[in-house]
């Protein structure tokens, strides 16, 4: 099954109440544990996994890719875009900021550029994003999160070369 | 006739390293099973370029395969740049690729994202993007350097190539168009060729930027330059290239005379942004992109009077 196609989403949460969520789903020893119950259980792993689904999809349009790259993107999600860079924009982007696939939306790259600079956070974007592992779609990527598998998504400093 | 290169033993790899002002151009392959028509542009661009980039189903539209063009090429006596996008493979292939490539000894592989489907004669196909342009980048150096794929089993001989990335300047967020350049070059381009440039101004900008971050040690710059031969042909790039913005000025210079000489004007117009462009600071040479117009490169470098290359 092949998820929804691609389409750029303008978030309907404003970056900085994110940048805030951010600090709240901070992993620490309690989430941790926290995430390792949830997993252990059918139900209330799927009971989780939904809920996320639900209020993600809402703030950010959420595909579900399980693997989230939002607090380094200006929480805007680069999974939206129908080429799903993660690494920034393509060259094809319109003089006006739109998508070139789809002209009646922002570039999800533009929209990311903005709202990072407005938190002074271009730096995140420099950072240098591994492929995608296509086996998480449809996981949680807050549990992925809580239990250390994310750290390896991008690399800790812009451009470092490894 | 005054031929530019005279010796076609220089890679465009060794010609950039020696500093000197390299200059590539630009072949899409038939649509048809035959490598002739490459064979016949390519004596046109003999003895004038460094290299030639072979697109990859340019435009999302079905052609010969770029492995194969770029074959056609080596054996034509002309050193090819395949082309590789995300849009139609995914990593398997496009490391399988890779090694294919480098045993038939086509050593410039230019990496870019693709465009979309959307835009070619198969819209409905499933656009791939399984890696990105900086992640393909960073998996081929990887298999070069590391002698490893991407999945860390091992290669054994490892791939020989010189890495060539795509950059847009003048698209949105311009702001940090040359950060994703140092992306690409973090990620392993050695070398990296331009949108057109019709806006100069702009184009020196996006240069300063580029010198600023450090990034003309590592990776040579060639500016896209491209002749237009008609008003209805740059009308076609405004509207159905994407990423492509023609300035007025352009406009206006190529109405400014009558149909009959448009082509002939596009051309002295590239002969100027080539000897403009070469002019600023870490431009390392130019990419022509005349697609389906090659005799017009000779007549571009002409009117150019290409810079003389010290490293010859």
């Amino acid at each position: 099954m092949t998820a929804p196609s691609p389409v750029p989403v303008h978030p309907r949460l404003g970056a900085r109440a994110a940048y805030r969520l951010q600090q709240v789903l901070r992993p620490n020893p309690a989430y941790r544990w926290l995430a390792a119950r949830i997993e252990g259980q059918r139900p209330a792993r799927a009971l989780f996994t939904s809920a996320e689904r639900q209020i993600k999809q809402t703030a950010f349009g959420c595909r579900m890719c399980g693997q989230c790259a939002l607090p380094v993107t200006g929480y805007v999600c680069p999974m939206g875009c129908p080429k799903e860079l993660r690494n920034g924009p393509c060259g094809g982007v319109g003089a006006d900021g739109s998508c070139e696939v789809y002209p009646d939306r922002r570039c999800v790259w533009v929209d990311a550029y903005d709202r990072a600079a407005a938190a002074q956070r271009t730096g995140d974007l420099r950072l240098l994003h591994r492929p995608a592992d296509h086996r998480r779609w449809g996981q949680s990527s807050w549990l992925n999160y809580w239990q250390g598998r994310d750290e390896d998504l991008w690399t800790s400093e812009p451009g470092t070369r490894t | 006739m005054d031929e530019r290169t005279g010796d076609q033993d220089v890679s465009l790899r060794e010609r950039l390293a020696a500093g000197g002002f390299a200059v590539t151009a630009e072949i899409s392959p038939p649509r048809g099973a035959s490598t002739q028509p490459i064979a016949k542009t390519a004596a046109h661009l003999k003895g004038w370029v460094d290299a030639v980039n072979v697109t990859d189903n340019q435009g999302s539209n079905v052609r010969l395969a770029s492995w194969a063009g770029s074959l056609a090429l080596l054996n034509a006596g002309l050193e090819p740049v395949m082309q590789m996008t995300c849009r139609d493979r995914n990593r398997i292939a496009l490391q399988s690729d890779l090694l294919g490539a480098s045993a038939l000894g086509i050593r410039n592989i230019l990496v870019m994202t693709g465009d979309h489907p959307k835009f070619g004669d198969h819209p409905e196909a499933k656009p791939v993007f399984d890696l990105d342009s900086v992640q393909l980048l960073w998996a081929l150096r990887t298999m070069r350097d590391q002698h490893v794929l991407l999945s860390g089993r091992k290669l054994d001989p490892a791939p020989d190539c010189f890495l060539g990335a795509v950059e847009n300047p003048f698209a949105p967020p311009v702001e940090f168009r040359a950060d994703r350049l140092g992306k690409k070059v973090a990620a392993g381009a050695q070398f990296v060729q331009t949108q057109f440039v019709f806006d100069v101004p702009a184009f020196a900008r996006w240069m300063a930027q580029v010198r600023d971050l450090g990034l003309t040690e590592n990776c040579a710059i060639l500016a896209g330059v491209g002749a237009a031969r008609s008003v209805k042909a740059l009308d076609y790039m405004q509207s159905h290239v994407p990423g492509v913005e023609v300035p007025d000025h352009v406009f206006q210079r190529l109405r400014s005379v009558p149909p009959g000489h448009q082509a002939n004007e596009g051309i002295k117009l590239a002969a100027e942004i080539v000897q403009q462009v070469a002019e600023i600071a870490g431009v390392a040479g130019v990419h022509l992109l005349v697609a389906g117009n090659e005799q017009a490169v000779p007549e571009i470098l002409q009117h150019a009077g290409t810079p003389v290359n010290d490293g010859r």
